[in-house]
């Protein structure tokens, strides 16, 4: 029953200028849409790989965010003593009581300063998060020292080793770089838990983060926490709640990038409307002798959307090579649910790029339906005329 | 019975305000196996009962049968599956795909029917030998002389041996030795094989080829 695609193909070569033409339009799209979701995605990567599935963090009930959150000395004892706790190197519990305040430093380049997070952790915190030292070495007990996660050194100043930062009225020394496999802690500055609690928020850490021996006794642990009669804590996964944090700039990420992708495909969709209506109505001989020949309307309809979708689809697949450099590409951005600056890279995945071909094909489909539904309208008494 | 029946054909043309009587009243038949010119001045009706046959056009009133189907009350698929099976049509021009081959030209009509891709190599070959074309399988209708590519419609037309063939001045644009050929051809597939024909023509010469000449005139049939 169907028309021979070859046939749709070979139309399309014949006409090599209007169809490149079209094809870019769709191509600009597709780019700017792989190009905003992978910022999108890359952002939300960069959080959710900072929570890790077999940690557990804990905050004062009802607290959306560290920056909410208070968490006593008492508490954080009672906390460190569960047994579900994996311990350490060297036969501690491996918890992390952590002091957590934004702070404004100057940028590298140009004027200003950037909210970042700063971060007051213990020695176990290495071992909880994963850290390494990639430069210098790390902070020393007692000592009015940082270190700088390694994605913010270039875009801050003074945050080279031996540099001294100014912040919270008190000047500290930096000693060291590290790194974090990607994560948004690449983003914040580091130092002693103990250090950081005077100058910032008083005699309170803001979250107690601890590494489960087994990741499966989460829901125990959080039902002995959150029974406590004498703490008033909530826990979640470290996973779950990064995750979490990342929702609101990711929404508002993919929300641009669909307004302003809907918006140019517009433009797109009227290019292929309008290569479809040139292509059928020099082709109205042809649908005549297909008609002529016993194919029946929906034959023809879904060739010339055939056709219009193979256009969009060179568009696609134009569209994804375009934006695959940018892929890896690092930039930063505040994130709207801790209001810091947290830097992370594009991230391009198969499934973006499939996602714009798909939209590609969508958009040509759409700008073929009306062409093609003449096409298939034709009569051919009067065509033939 | 004859193959192709009109009976009190009424066909009228709506242009604006104007309505053009085509016919008001006609009625023809057409045996099996015939080969039948229609001749008449330009205006006269001869593509519209041409298009009445085939399906492509409704008549006002009246009916037509074509085999035995009442052709002007097919529902419009109906209408395209019958024609794919029982009619093949060739014009005077535009009839190639252009950017098909000879080939896939002629395997187009076999695509709307149940054969398997060997089953309709060995037809177009044998359609295209019948119009002395089997060495042109791979040319693009734009590698054919005029003469050539109306031999390639006929072969099309016939591919999927159809109940009657309809050609609509389909030697209109040749020179004179390439109409010959195709007048010739025709002849060949009526007397050798049997096809009922109905041919439009301009020329007298070209008439003279058919079995039955009917001249149509402002709507009317004379023999
Ligand atoms: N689709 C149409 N709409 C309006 N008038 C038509 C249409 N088709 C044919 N006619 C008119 O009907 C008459 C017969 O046309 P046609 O069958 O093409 O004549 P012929 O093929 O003998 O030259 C002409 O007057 C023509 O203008
Ligand atoms: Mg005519």
């Amino acid at each position: 029953m169907k028309i021979p695609f070859v046939y749709n193909l070979r139309s399309i070569g014949q006409r090599p200028v209007s169809t490149a033409m079209t094809a870019l339009g769709v191509s600009l799209v597709v780019a700017v849409f792989v190009a905003m979701l992978a910022l999108a995605n890359g952002f939300r990567a960069a959080l959710v790989k900072t929570g890790s599935p077999g940690n557990v963090i804990v905050l004062r009930r009802g607290a959306a965010s560290e920056m909410e959150s208070g968490i006593s000395r008492e508490s954080e004892r009672l906390i460190a003593a569960d047994p579900r706790i994996a311990t350490g190197a060297a036969g501690r519990p491996l918890v992390s009581p952590e002091v957590f305040v934004v702070i404004n430093i100057p940028r590298a380049v140009g004027e200003g300063v950037n909210n970042v997070v700063a971060r007051g952790v213990n020695d176990e915190a290495f071992a909880v998060r994963n850290i390494h030292i990639v430069a210098g070495r790390k902070f020393e007990s007692g000592r009015s020292e940082i270190i700088i996660g390694k994605k913010i050194v270039p875009r801050f100043a003074h945050t080279a080793i031996g540099d001294t930062l100014r912040f919270a009225t008190r000047d500290w020394l930096v000693v060291g770089h590290f790194e974090a496999g990607g994560s948004a802690l690449e983003s914040e500055v580091w130092g002693e838990n103990e250090q950081f609690m005077p100058v910032f928020r008083g005699e309170v850490f803001q979250s107690v983060i601890l590494r489960l021996t087994d990741p499966a006794a989460f829901d125990d642990l959080k039902r002995a926490l959150e029974g406590d009669q004498r703490l008033t804590v909530q826990a979640q996964r470290e996973s779950a709640f990064y995750a979490g944090q990342s929702t609101v700039l990711t929404r508002i990420l993919t929300f641009l990038a669909v307004m302003i992708t809907s918006v140019m495909a517009v433009g797109a969709v009227f290019g292929a409307v309008n290569t479809m209506y040139a292509a059928v109505s020099s082709r109205t001989p042809e649908i005549a002798v297909l008609l002529t020949l016993g194919f029946p309307p929906r034959s023809v309809l879904a060739s010339f959307l055939a056709e219009s979708a193979a256009i969009a689809f060179l568009g696609g697949v134009a569209g994804g090579l375009l934006a695959l450099p940018i892929n890896g590409i690092v930039t930063s951005t505040t994130n709207w649910n801790s209001f810091s600056e947290v830097a992370f890279a594009f991230r391009v995945t198969p499934g973006l790029l499939v996602g714009g071909v798909i939209f590609a094909v969508v958009m040509g489909v759409v700008g073929g339906f009306f062409p093609a539904w003449r096409a298939a309208r034709l009569q051919v008494v009067q065509a033939l005329r | 019975m004859a193959l192709v029946e009109l009976r009190n054909v009424h066909k009228s043309f709506q242009r604006d305000t104007q309505v053009i009587e085509v016919f008001e009243n006609l009625t023809l038949d057409v045996a099996e196996r015939s080969f039948t010119a229609l001749m008449g001045p330009s205006g006269s009706g001869k593509s519209t009962l041409l298009n009445l046959i085939a399906g492509l056009d409704r008549p006002t009133s009246g009916t037509i049968t074509v085999a035995g189907a009442k052709v002007n009350a097919m529902p419009p698929t109906a209408l395209a599956a019958w024609r794919a099976r029982h009619i093949g049509f060739v014009f005077q021009s535009y009839n190639l795909l252009p950017v098909l081959t000879a080939f896939q030209n002629v395997e187009l009509p076999l695509l709307l029917a149940p054969l398997s891709r060997k089953q309709r190599d060995e037809r177009v070959r044998i359609a295209l030998g019948v119009v002395g074309l089997d060495d042109r399988l791979q040319h693009y209708p734009r590698q054919l002389s005029g003469g050539q590519e109306q031999r390639v419609a006929i072969a099309r037309a016939i591919v999927s041996d159809p109940t009657l063939i309809l050609l609509d001045e389909p030697t209109g644009q040749l020179d004179k030795r390439a109409a010959e050929e195709v007048l010739a051809l025709l002849q060949r597939l009526n007397s050798e094989l049997h096809k009922t024909i109905i041919i439009v023509t301009h020329d007298a010469h070209a008439a003279e080829k058919a079995k039955q000449v009917l001249h149509l005139e402002k709507g009317v049939l004379a023999a």
